[in-house]
């Protein structure tokens, strides 16, 4: 969900775009983290671990523990936490390391 | 390659008071920080600081950020480097290897490092605790706060210091409900106006709870209750005392630890003080750490506060100047100044954690460098 | 207990409530500010001297109550949102309390609202009587409300619009 009024602050947000998740296409702003675009739209499994294939969400959203590496334009191992969303990016979930295509 | 005369990596309040510290004694500097903005922790610190006038008390964090920043920006002796990750410190030939949006690799030789890189949160280890739903507070603060994205509905929160204070309270202010806040001590390790801070909302604090499970929604996969439990005065979990609470958040906020790679990798002499967070650089009263040139501020040099890391990074950043023989005939008195307004913030008795773990660090080398 | 719940109890609020006789002459500062924390700018804010110099940061705000007009400029300033102004001269049966108030949405003068006291816990209905929210306040509103007499030392918090929890 999006804060759409708040005491302290005010939100400049970007163009909005469509991007697919899984082939399921979703909206979000431009230049905001990928993984913030997928919360917003409800998704918060973002990948699995490599051993057990446990769903994992993000935990520290500033690039720093790995936990949120996905797929995205073909490339694996991505951290949407930090990286930015752009018009028609193609997200999707890797299982364990991400194999190279 | 690129040259510099001063590399500050990391643009939170400690880089950039050292960046701007540095360059008003004359020198030439390039900050470097991974993230689009500057600022580090700052922009998303919705409430006002404590301190004195000299620290922006009573000034948002995020205000602070932005008045930093946009100083930073103007100076012409300062170069900023954003999306750029400092990913290692080739101590052999004194060179910084940095990625560019994470694809391009420049190489940076500076004579002179400041390494304010922050600190990271510290994960608490209990069942399920990967979960998503469970999140970091500092994340938590960033969705919310920075991205304008609420992170659920109903939150736990674990940890009553002030960043698990602080947080649930911002949380409030976004309309998300924090169920509760449990800190294993028996006492609340955050200053006493935040807690009453959130206490005044209805949201109850409760001393000696840990967090035992949590629990899956079996269709999402996702977070859907958390099991907390009591503690006795040996810390010891009390059966029979379990309450489960429906959230489909929990925030973990049980302390950060400095970011000390570079550190490391620059063969510093490193040291473990728990006071400070964990492993931290030896360093003297001029922040330079046993490596020469190589300085520190800032949470990586010790978790504290904005405040302290805006006057270490101002120290690191006069000292890094005047060692290249910058001095506009001010250093001696501002470095004294600072000195003095660090040895003020931390003379109280919350300060006394801080003191203990300096004291370790600090003494144990006096001024190797000199 | 403020240590283990963030509330104070009638203890270690007593050293805080301003003198019985100054209450009766008119609105006068409630600093509820119980911990050594690096931290000034009530003093700062306070332009007729009422919050004493600090000799060291970290010291507790000391107040002199008779120099306090319960002007109420300190209350937006203070960080820990600790400082409240309470005026027990108001009218025969009610009292007002100034509180600080950054949540949305935010009561219009006039507006009935809940009344809550340290814990959240509602305690009462109040009316409100002015919201500061110029620049100076600089997004930390300055709410005044009118409170039963006997709950000037009760009150801590208002909730406009409803049960949100
Ligand atoms: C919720 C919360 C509330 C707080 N409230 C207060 C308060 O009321 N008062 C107060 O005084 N303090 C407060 N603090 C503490 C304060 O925010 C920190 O102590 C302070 O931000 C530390 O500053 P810093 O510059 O050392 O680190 P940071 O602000 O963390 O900045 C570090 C920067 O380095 C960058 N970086 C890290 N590694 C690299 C790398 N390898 N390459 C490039 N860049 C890198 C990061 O992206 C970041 O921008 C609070 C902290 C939190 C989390
Ligand atoms: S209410 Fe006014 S006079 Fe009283 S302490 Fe605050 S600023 Fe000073
Ligand atoms: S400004 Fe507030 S928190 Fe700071 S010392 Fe004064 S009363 Fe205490
Ligand atoms: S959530 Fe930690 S790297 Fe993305």
């Amino acid at each position: 969900m999006r804060i759409t009024e708040h005491p302290i602050l005010t939100f400049k947000r970007g163009r909005e775009v469509e991007f697919t998740f899984n082939g399921k296409k979703m909206k979000g702003y431009e230049g905001e983290p990928i993984a913030a675009a997928l919360h917003d739209n409800g998704v918060r499994v973002l990948s699995y671990s490599k051993h057990l294939h446990r769903p994992r969400g993000f935990y520290c959203a500033i690039g720093n523990c790995s936990s949120c590496l996905m797929t995205v334009n073909g490339e694996p191992n991505v951290r949407v936490c930090t990286e930015k969303l752009r018009e028609g990016m193609v997200v999707e979930t890797q299982k364990g390391r991400g194999d190279i295509k | 390659m690129k040259d510099t005369e001063i590399a500050v990596i990391g643009g939170g309040p400690a880089g950039l008071m050292a960046a701007l510290a540095a360059a008003e004694m004359g020198a030439r500097v390039t900050i470097i920080d991974r993230n689009s903005r500057l600022g580090g922790q700052l922009v998303k610190q919705t409430h006002k600081f404590f301190g004195s006038e000299k620290e922006y008390a009573s000034v948002r964090g995020i205000d602070i950020g932005r008045l930093l920043s946009d100083e930073v920006l103007k100076n012409p002796r300062i170069e900023t480097m954003l999306d750029s990750t400092v990913i290692g410190y080739y101590p052999d030939d004194g060179v910084l290897g940095v990625e560019f949006e994470g694809k391009t690799f420049v190489k940076i030789k500076p004579k002179k490092v400041v390494v304010a890189t922050g600190a990271s949160e510290k994960f608490l280890p209990f069942e399920n605790n990967d979960l998503p739903g469970i999140y970091g507070a500092g994340a938590v603060q960033t969705l919310m706060n920075e991205h304008g994205v609420v992170p659920g509905e109903n939150v736990l929160m674990v940890g009553a210091g002030n960043i698990g204070l602080i947080v649930s309270y911002q949380l409030m202010q976004a309309k998300v409900n924090v169920k509760a806040i449990i800190d294993a001590a028996p006492c609340i390790g955050g200053y006493w106006v935040h807690a009453s801070k959130v206490a005044r909302l209805g949201v109850p604090i409760m001393t000696s709870y840990t967090i035992k499970a949590a629990y899956p929604n079996e269709a999402t996969g996702t977070l859907e209750r958390a099991v907390i439990w009591q503690l006795d005065d040996r810390w010891q979990p009390i059966p029979g005392t379990e309450k489960v609470l429906k959230v489909d958040v929990i925030c973990i906020s049980v302390g950060l630890s400095p970011l000390t790679e570079i550190l490391w990798q620059a063969g510093c002499e490193m040291k473990y003080v728990p006071q400070l967070g964990g492993h931290v650089a030896v360093r003297n009263e001029n922040m330079e750490t046993t490596v020469p040139g190589i300085y520190v501020a800032g949470d990586v040099a010790g978790v504290e506060e904005a405040s302290s890391a805006m006057i270490e990074g101002r120290l690191a950043g006069l000292n890094a100047a005047k060692s290249l023989g910058y001095d506009d005939g001010t250093y001696s008195e501002k470095r004294l100044e600072a000195i003095k307004r660090l040895q003020n913030l931390r003379s109280g008795p919350v300060g006394e954690k801080i003191r203990q773990g300096l004291a370790q660090l600090v003494s144990s080398g006096g001024d190797y460098n000199a | 207990m403020l240590k283990t719940c963030g509330i104070p109890t009638e203890e270690e609020l007593a050293s805080r409530i301003p003198p019985k006789d100054r209450r009766k002459k008119g609105p006068v500062v409630m600093i509820e500010c119980f911990q050594k924390i690096p931290c000034n700018p009530c003093f700062t804010a306070c332009k007729r001297g009422a919050i004493q110099k600090f000799e060291d940061i970290n010291d507790l705000p000391s107040i002199d109550f008779d120099k306090c007009n319960g002007c109420g400029l300190c209350i937006s300033k203070c960080p820990g949102l600790a400082i409240f102004v309470i005026d027990e001269t108001y009218s025969e049966d009610e009292a007002t309390v100034s509180l600080p108030f950054e949540f949305l949405p935010l009561p219009r003068e006039g507006e009935e609202v809940d009344l809550l006291d340290r814990s959240g816990k509602k305690v009462g209905r109040g009316r409100v009587l002015k919201v500061r929210n110029g620049k100076y306040e600089d997004r930390t509103p300055v709410i005044t409300v009118t409170v039963p007499k006997g709950l000037s030392m009760v009150v801590r918090n208002i909730r406009v619009g409803g049960d949100l929890r």
